[in-house]
C-alpha cells in the first residue's frame, strides 16, 4: 500500500510539473506582452514595469524563477490589481467557490443516492421511470440553462431568493442548486445501476435466506455495496463542479475563483489565470488521489489484499 | 385411468425420425439483428433520432427560410420580442410580438409610470391593466404592462419569429446558424477522437509488450491533466474560432475512446476465437478485420455518441467564459450567454438558444443510452 | 415416520418479453422428518426453482407461483406473508447456495453474517451470538474459529467459504435445509469433504435435507431418496434403491447411461440427443417424447400420469401402461445401473 501510495504521489508531482511547464511557456508563446493594450503608456514607463516584473531577463532565467515560487507557494503578481500576489487574490476568492462545490457536492450525492435507491427498489414502476427522467434531464440540460430557469422564475418571477452577487446563506442557495444537478443525476443513476446489480447478486439471496427483512436486505448489505464503487466517481463529479463554478459564478455574480478566472481572461491578466490554472489543476490532482486512497480504505477486500488492484 | 379412451394402437413403439431431434425450436437471431430490433423498441431512443434528424435539417434550412441575415445588424429593430404570424393571437405561447410586465409603485399612476419609462413612454401602444389599486405606501399598486412593440416600431408586417438580440440581428437565423456551427464543432471533435483514439488504443493493445507500455506510461501522464485546463490554455493560445476549439476539445477527448478500444481488444485479442483463428493461420490483417473490429465497434459507437453532447456543452461553456466565438458568428454558446445579459428584462433571447441545446443534449444522451442496452448482450432475455 | 414438507401440484412461471415461461408445471413430493430427498436433472429442468419457490425466494418481479401449495408442518407456505416468510426463513427453513464465491457479503465480516439470523430469530445478544458463531465455525471444521470469526468473505478459500454458508444455514437448527447444488463449484476432494460434513451435522441435528445436483454419484452417496426432474416436472421418484436398480423412466435410463463409473468397462458414454423442450411452449404430450427413443405413439399426443411402481416408487411413462410393450432399459445402462450403486455402497475413499 505504501509502495503505491508513493507511485501515486509521484506521478502527481510529475503531472503538475508538466502543467506547471506547459502552462509557462504556452504563456510565453502569446504574442505581445500584457502592456500591449494600455497604449498611453510612454516607452520609459513601459520599460519600469517590464523590469518590475522580470520580464526582461531570458526565459530560461524566468521559467527558474517561476519555478522556484511556485515550489513556495507563491503563483507570482497580478498584472491588474498592482502589487497584489496572485496567491493572495485567489485565497481571497477560494471561499464562495469552495462553499458552492461542497454543498452541491455532499447534497447533490446524497439526494442522488436517495433517487437512485429509491429508483431501484421500485424497479420498473413509477418511481423508477420518474428517477430515469429525472437523471437524463440533469445529466443532459447544461447547468447554465438550469442556472437561468432558477434566476429567472425563483429570482425574478417570485423573488423568493436573491438573483445575484453573495451577501449571506441565501446568497448561496440558487447557485448551489443549479451546480448540484449534475452531481445529483450522475448519482442517481450510478446508485440505480450498481443497486440493480447488487440486489440481484446471491448474497442478496443468501441474506434473504437468512430471513432478513428487506430493509435490512436494501440497506445493510445492499446499499452497502452498492455504494463502495460510487466512491470512484466523487472525483471527476467534483472536477466537473470545477468546470461547473466557472460559469455558475459568472452567472449569480458570485465573488469566487471562477469569476476571478473569467474576468482575468478578459483583462488578459496573464499571471492570474496561469496561478488560477495551476490552482485547478492540483485540486484536481489532489482530490482524484485522495478518492482512490479512500477508495481502497472502504472496500474490504482492497484493504486487507494490501496490494494496488 | 380411464382405459377406455386410450386405443390400444397408440402403445407402439414410434418411427424415429432423427433429423428433428437437435432441432431448436426458437429462430435464431445475429447479434446485430438482435442490438437493431431493441433499438427500434426503444421509443425514446427513435423519438430521440427523429428529434436530431430535424434540428440537423433546419440548422441548414432555417436560417434561409427567412431574409435576415445572421449578422444583419439593425439598431432601430433591436430586442424585439418573438412572434410568429399564425400564433401571435394566441398570447401564452409567447409569440404575440409584445413585451410585457408586472410594475409596481405608491399607486398606481406611479407604477404605469414606471411602466411608461421602461417601454419608452410611448402611452398609445402600452396596455395596462390594474392588478392592485395599492393604499399609498411604497409598491402596493400593481399594474400589468403590455408593450407592442412591433406596432410601436411601425413595423406590423415584420415577423422575427424567435425576435431580435440587442443588435437587431434575427434570432431565428441565428439560432439555427449557431445550432449548425455548434453541431459542426461537435461532430468534427468526436470524428477526430475516435480516429486518434482507435488508433492509438487499437495499436496499444495489438501490438501489446513494449509499444503497449510506452504508450500506456504517455497515457497516464495526460489523463492527470485536467481537460478543463489544457481547453483553456489552448483557447487562450491559439485564439478563439471554430478550428481552435475543435483542437482543443480533442487534444485531451481522445484518451477516453484509446482506453476503452485498449481494453477491449486486449480482451478480445486473448478469447478463445481469436486464438482459434490464429492457430489456423490467419493473417493479422484478416483477424484485424474480421474479430476484432466488428466487436469493437459497438463500444466505440456508443463512446462517439457520449462525446457529441459533451463537445456541444464544452463549446457553451467555453463561451460563456469568454473563449467562445468571436461576434459575429453564432454558436448556441455565445447565444446563450449574450441572452444572460439581457435574462431580466428579455427573457425570449435566452429560451430558444437554451432550449435547442438542451433538446439536442437530451437526444444524443438517450440515443447513447439506448445504443448502449441495444449493443449490450445482456439486456436482451 | 411425519411429513415435513408436502409439495402439492406445484407450477412456477417467469414472465419475459416473449410470453410466459413455465418453468414448474406441476410438481408433488414430501419431505419426511431426518430424511435427504436428491432432485436430479439437466440445467434448466426446474430444480433449482422448485427450491426457490419453496423458500418463497423467486426472482421478483419476473418470477410467481402460479398454483399449488406448499405444506410444512401442515402450513401453506404460499399463502404467508411476506413477513411471516421471513420469520420461517433461516429459522425453520435455510438454504446453501451454488456459488460460495458470490453468497456470502464481501462487505461484511464472516462472523457477523452467521450472527444475523441467531440475532433475529433467536433474540441472542451479540456477545451469545459470537460465541454461538464462533461453534458453528468449529462446527463445520474451520480452524482457529476465534481468529476467522472477524475476517471478510475473501479471506477464505473456495471450500472454507462454502463451510461458512453452511455454518450460516445451520445457525438455528432449521428443520428443513435446501442444498442448491452445494459441491458443483468445489474441487472434487473438497466435494468429499462437504459432503461428509452435511451428513454428519444431519445426524447429529435430525435435519430434513433437500439436496438438488445433477450429479448422480453425489446423489447414491447421501439420498434416501430421488426424484428425477425433466422439464419441470418429476418424472420418477423413489427410494435411492427404486430409482438406481430398477428405473423405468426412459430418461432416468439415459441419465444413468451418460455417467460414468470407476469400473464401466465400455469407453463409450451413452448421450441423450437433442436439446430439452422450450418452456415457452411445452410440447404436446410428454416432453421427453422427441428425445425419447423407446417413445410411443401416445407419448406425442397425451402427457402420461404417474404409474406406481411400488409403494415408494413412481413414474410417470407410457410405458408402465398395461397395454404398452414390454421394454426394458438398454443392456448398457443395466450394467452402469449397477456400477453406480456399488460405487456409492462402497467403502468411503474409493471415491477418488
Amino acid at each position: 500500500m505504501a509502495r503505491y501510495i508513493m507511485q501515486r504521489i509521484f506521478y502527481l508531482l510529475i503531472t503538475l510539473f508538466l502543467i506547471a511547464t506547459i502552462s509557462f511557456f504556452l504563456m510565453k508563446l502569446l504574442p505581445g506582452t500584457p502592456l500591449t493594450a494600455e497604449d498611453k503608456l510612454s516607452e520609459e514607463q513601459r520599460e519600469i514595469i517590464l523590469e518590475k516584473y522580470g520580464l526582461n531577463d531570458p526565459e530560461p532565467i524566468q521559467y527558474v524563477n517561476y519555478l522556484g515560487r511556485l515550489v513556495q507557494g507563491d503563483l507570482g503578481i497580478s498584472f491588474q490589481f498592482d502589487n497584489r500576489g496572485v496567491t493572495q487574490i485567489l485565497m481571497n476568492r477560494i471561499g464562495p467557490s469552495a462553499q458552492l462545490g461542497v454543498q452541491a457536492l455532499v447534497i447533490g450525492t446524497i439526494l442522488g443516492i436517495l433517487l437512485g435507491l429509491l429508483a431501484a427498489i421500485n424497479h420498473t414502476g413509477f418511481l423508477d421511470y420518474g428517477s430515469t427522467f429525472v437523471a437524463v434531464m440533469g445529466k443532459s440540460i447544461p447547468s447554465f440553462v438550469f442556472a437561468g430557469l432558477l434566476q429567472y422564475f425563483v429570482g425574478v418571477k417570485l423573488g423568493w431568493l436573491p438573483v445575484a452577487l453573495w451577501d449571506g446563506f441565501e446568497y448561496s442557495i440558487l447557485p448551489s442548486i443549479a451546480l448540484m444537478i449534475f452531481p445529483l443525476a450522475t448519482a442517481a443513476r450510478f446508485t440505480r445501476t450498481e443497486m440493480l446489480e447488487v440486489l440481484g447478486s446471491d448474497y442478496i439471496t443468501t441474506a434473504r435466506a437468512k430471513g432478513v427483512n428487506e430493509l435490512g436486505v436494501v440497506f445493510k448489505h445492499g446499499l452497502r455495496n452498492a455504494l463502495i464503487p460510487l466512491v470512484t466517481i466523487i472525483g471527476p463529479l467534483a472536477v466537473s463542479l470545477m468546470t461547473g463554478t466557472l460559469v455558475i459564478e459568472q452567472i449569480f455574480a458570485v465573488p469566487g475563483l471562477g469569476e476571478q478566472f473569467v474576468s482575468s481572461v478578459m483583462t488578459n491578466d496573464f499571471p492570474v489565470i496561469m496561478g488560477t490554472t495551476l490552482l485547478f489543476a492540483f485540486l484536481f490532482v489532489v482530490i482524484i488521489l485522495i478518492i482512490d486512497l479512500l477508495y481502497g480504505v472502504i472496500d474490504p477486500r482492497i484493504r486487507l489484499a494490501g496490494g494496488d488492484k | 385411468m380411464d382405459n377406455n379412451r386410450l386405443s390400444k394402437d397408440l402403445f407402439v413403439l414410434k418411427e424415429k425420425q432423427n433429423d428433428d431431434v437437435d432441432k431448436i425450436s426458437r429462430p435464431s437471431t445475429t447479434f446485430l439483428q438482435d442490438a437493431t430490433r431493441s433499438l427500434l423498441r426503444n421509443i425514446p431512443a427513435m423519438v430521440s433520432i427523429v428529434a436530431l434528424l430535424v434540428i440537423i435539417i433546419m440548422s441548414f434550412i432555417g436560417p434561409k427560410m427567412n431574409d435576415y441575415g445572421y449578422d444583419d445588424q439593425d439598431l432601430s429593430r433591436a430586442k424585439m420580442p418573438a412572434r410568429i404570424q399564425l400564433f401571435e393571437d394566441i398570447s401564452w405561447l409567447g409569440f404575440a410580438g409584445t413585451l410585457s410586465g408586472t410594475f409596481e409603485g405608491a399607486t398606481v399612476e406611479e407604477a404605469t409610470q414606471n411602466a411608461l419609462s421602461r417601454y419608452g413612454g410611448n402611452e398609445e401602444f402600452i396596455d395596462i391593466e390594474i392588478k392592485n389599486e395599492g393604499n399609498g405606501t411604497k409598491d402596493s399598486a400593481k399594474v400589468d404592462a403590455t408593450y407592442r412593440i412591433y406596432e410601436a416600431k411601425d413595423m406590423e408586417e415584420s415577423y422575427f419569429w424567435f425576435g431580435t438580440d440587442s443588435l437587431g440581428r434575427d434570432q431565428w437565423t441565428r439560432a439555427w446558424q449557431g445550432t449548425k456551427i455548434s453541431l459542426y464543432i461537435a461532430f468534427l471533435a468526436a470524428a477526430i477522437d475516435l480516429v486518434i483514439g482507435v488508433a492509438y488504443g487499437g495499436i496499444s493493445a495489438y501490438y501489446g509488450g513494449r509499444v503497449d507500455n510506452v504508450m500506456q506510461r504517455i497515457i497516464e501522464i495526460l489523463i492527470g491533466i485536467p481537460n478543463l485546463v489544457v481547453v483553456i490554455l489552448m483557447i487562450i493560445i491559439l485564439k478563439p474560432g471554430i478550428i481552435s476549439i475543435t483542437i482543443a476539445l480533442t487534444i485531451t477527448g481522445w484518451i477516453g475512446m484509446a482506453r476503452i478500444v485498449r481494453g477491449e481488444v486486449l480482451k478480445l485479442k486473448n478469447q478463445e476465437f481469436v486464438l482459434a483463428s490464429r492457430t489456423l493461420g490467419s493473417p493479422d490483417r484478416k483477424i484485424i478485420m474480421r474479430h476484432l473490429i466488428p466487436n469493437v465497434t459497438g463500444l466505440i459507437i456508443i463512446n462517439t455518441m457520449f462525446t457529441i453532447p459533451s463537445a456541444i456543452f464544452f463549446e457553451a461553456f467555453l463561451s460563456f467564459i469568454g473563449l467562445g466565438l468571436a461576434p459575429p458568428e453564432a454558436s448556441l454558446g455565445t447565444l446563450i450567454e449574450s441572452g444572460f445579459k439581457s435574462l431580466q428584462i428579455y427573457p425570449y433571447m435566452l429560451v430558444f438558444p437554451a432550449i435547442l441545446i438542451s433538446i439536442i443534449m437530451i437526444a444524443f444522451n438517450i440515443l447513447a443510452d439506448g445504443l448502449r442496452d441495444a449493443f449490450d448482450p445482456k439486456m436482451h432475455d | 415416520m411425519e411429513n415435513m414438507l408436502e409439495v402439492k401440484n406445484l407450477k412456477v412461471s417467469f414472465d419475459t418479453h416473449n410470453g410466459e415461461v413455465q418453468a414448474v408445471r406441476g410438481v408433488n413430493f414430501n419431505l419426511k422428518k431426518g430424511e435427504t430427498l436428491a432432485i436430479v436433472g439437466e440445467s434448466g429442468s426446474g430444480k433449482s426453482v422448485t427450491t426457490k419457490a419453496l423458500m418463497r425466494l423467486l426472482p421478483k418481479p419476473h418470477g410467481y407461483i402460479k398454483e399449488g401449495e406448499i405444506l410444512f408442518e401442515g402450513m401453506d407456505l404460499v399463502k404467508q406473508s411476506n413477513k411471516q416468510m421471513q420469520k420461517l426463513r433461516g429459522k425453520d427453513i435455510s438454504m446453501i447456495f451454488q456459488d460460495p464465491m458470490t453468497s456470502l457479503n464481501p462487505t461484511m465480516k464472516v462472523g457477523n453474517q452467521i450472527m444475523e439470523s441467531l440475532i433475529k430469530h433467536q433474540k441472542m445478544s451479540r456477545g451469545q451470538a459470537k460465541k454461538r458463531a464462533i461453534e458453528l465455525l468449529h462446527l463445520v471444521q474451520i480452524p482457529n474459529p476465534e481468529l476467522r470469526v472477524n475476517q471478510f468473505p475473501h479471506q477464505f478459500s473456495g471450500g472454507m467459504r462454502q463451510r461458512v454458508v453452511i455454518a450460516i444455514a445451520l445457525a438455528c437448527n432449521p428443520k428443513v435445509l435446501i442444498a442448491d447444488e452445494p459441491t458443483t463449484a468445489l474441487d472434487v476432494t473438497i466435494q468429499a469433504e462437504i459432503l461428509d460434513l452435511m451428513k454428519d451435522i444431519q445426524k447429529e441435528m435430525d435435519t430434513s435435507i433437500i439436496f438438488i445436483t445433477h450429479d448422480l454419484g453425489v446423489v447414491a452417496n447421501v439420498a434416501d431418496r430421488v426424484a428425477v426432474m425433466y422439464a419441470g416436472k418429476i418424472v420418477e421418484i423413489g427410494s435411492v434403491d427404486d430409482v438406481f436398480y430398477n428405473p423405468k423412466h426412459p430418461y432416468t435410463w439415459g441419465l444413468l447411461g451418460s455417467m460414468p463409473t470407476l469400473d464401466s468397462e465400455e469407453a463409450e458414454l451413452f448421450a441423450i440427443p437433442g436439446t430439452p423442450p422450450d418452456l415457452l411452449n411445452p410440447p404436446e404430450g410428454d416432453a421427453f417424447s422427441s428425445r425419447n427413443q423407446f417413445a410411443l405413439e401416445i407419448d406425442f399426443k397425451e402427457e402420461p400420469p404417474m404409474f406406481q411402481v411400488s409403494e415408494t416408487h413412481f413414474a410417470a411413462t407410457w410405458l408402465l401402461h398395461e397395454y404398452a410393450p414390454n421394454i426394458e432399459p438398454p443392456a448398457s445402462v443395466k450394467k452402469r445401473m449397477r456400477g453406480i450403486a456399488s460405487t456409492a455402497s462402497g467403502p468411503k475413499g474409493d471415491e477418488q
